[in-house]
């Protein structure tokens, strides 16, 4: 099986790499956009830390 | 050691649990990516081309494990609303809450692979059957489900609200699932099924097989590590959260 039959897929190309691509793609997505909002929460927290310890200390 | 010995109700505490999900998220990751990769290449070269759909029906290896974990995936955030709601522990309605975009997730993709199944075998993309239209409704649940919860600024009223939808939403599983033979449906009956086992190929539904457990473990993972985020993002401003080693590395 050559390069080219193998993404021509008897005909069903479209249909086969529209489905597995549209899942790869989710399924990378969702994991990235997980650690962008674990990051975006512990910069939240230690924005939160320091602020309270600063406000500590000034009074 | 025996059941009774461990304390199960200590990993209902965020803080134990936090901990643990920590813990198993690395393992089902590397479960899954290994399972996928299996999977997918049994899925393309091991998997012989079906007489009657040549190699269109490949489809299949993302479209059945899809609408599966779309299914369980509902079945298990309920379970965790209903223990939510009976013993009224907030770990619970943080994992039903941490489910919910993976479970809208597969939905998503079992309708979308179900439509560029359907176009080349049907002729049609869409078509109102049964069957699509309930997967449909489990799609609107889940959306629904984290709208709601998303809606109401108290948590602890947002976990009741988003419970009883969850609950009440169970309904609709059997109906997708026995849709095929309540209804003449377009889409074909089930080719693996409890009572009557399997009527495909056995490399295909091996293939099929490793894919759903692959997915398995990417949803454990997935949603073990939003919980965690969930959990910091509700227990941000207490004591043990600001003494995590993650904290004071900063």
């Amino acid at each position: 099986m050559s390069i080219s039959e193998f993404f021509h897929m008897g005909g069903y190309g479209l249909y086969v790499w529209g489905s597995f691509g549209v899942s790869a793609l989710l399924m990378v997505l969702e994991p990235i956009l997980l650690r962008n909002r674990r990051r975006a929460i512990l910069q939240r927290i230690a924005r939160l830390i320091r602020l309270n310890t600063e406000v500590r200390n000034e009074s | 050691m025996s059941a009774r010995l461990i304390n199960w109700f200590k990993f209902s505490s965020p803080p134990a649990f936090y901990e643990l999900a920590g813990k198993l998220v690395p393992w089902f990751s590397a479960v899954a990516v290994v399972l996928i990769c299996v999977g997918l290449y049994m899925s393309f070269f091991v998997a012989p081309t079906d007489y009657k759909q040549g190699e269109g029906y490949r489809i299949i290896f993302v479209h059945v494990p899809a609408a599966w974990m779309s299914m369980f995936i509902y079945v298990v955030m309920a379970l965790w609303s209903g223990i939510g709601l009976v013993f009224n522990t907030r770990l619970s309605a943080m994992m039903a809450q941490a489910l919910a975009p993976t479970g809208a997730m597969f939905t998503f993709l079992a309708l979308w692979t179900g439509a560029f199944w359907g176009k080349p075998m049907w002729g049609a993309w869409w078509v109102w059957d049964a069957r699509l239209t309930s997967e449909l409704i489990l799609l609107f649940l889940y959306i629904g489900f984290i709208a709601l919860q998303g809606a109401i600024d108290d948590n602890r009223r947002a976990d009741r609200a988003g419970a009883i939808l969850a609950l009440v939403g169970v309904v609709n599983i059997p109906i997708i699932y026995y849709s095929v033979k309540w209804w003449n449906t377009l889409h074909q009956g089930a080719s693996v099924s409890i009572s009557k086992g399997s009527s495909m190929g056995e490399v295909m539904l091996i293939t099929m097989l490793i894919m759903t457990l692959g997915f398995w473990a990417y949803s454990i993972a997935v949603a073990l590590s939003r919980v965690r985020s969930i959990i910091l993002e509700r227990d941000r401003d207490t004591t043990w959260v600001s003494q995590l080693p993650e904290m004071q590395a900063r």
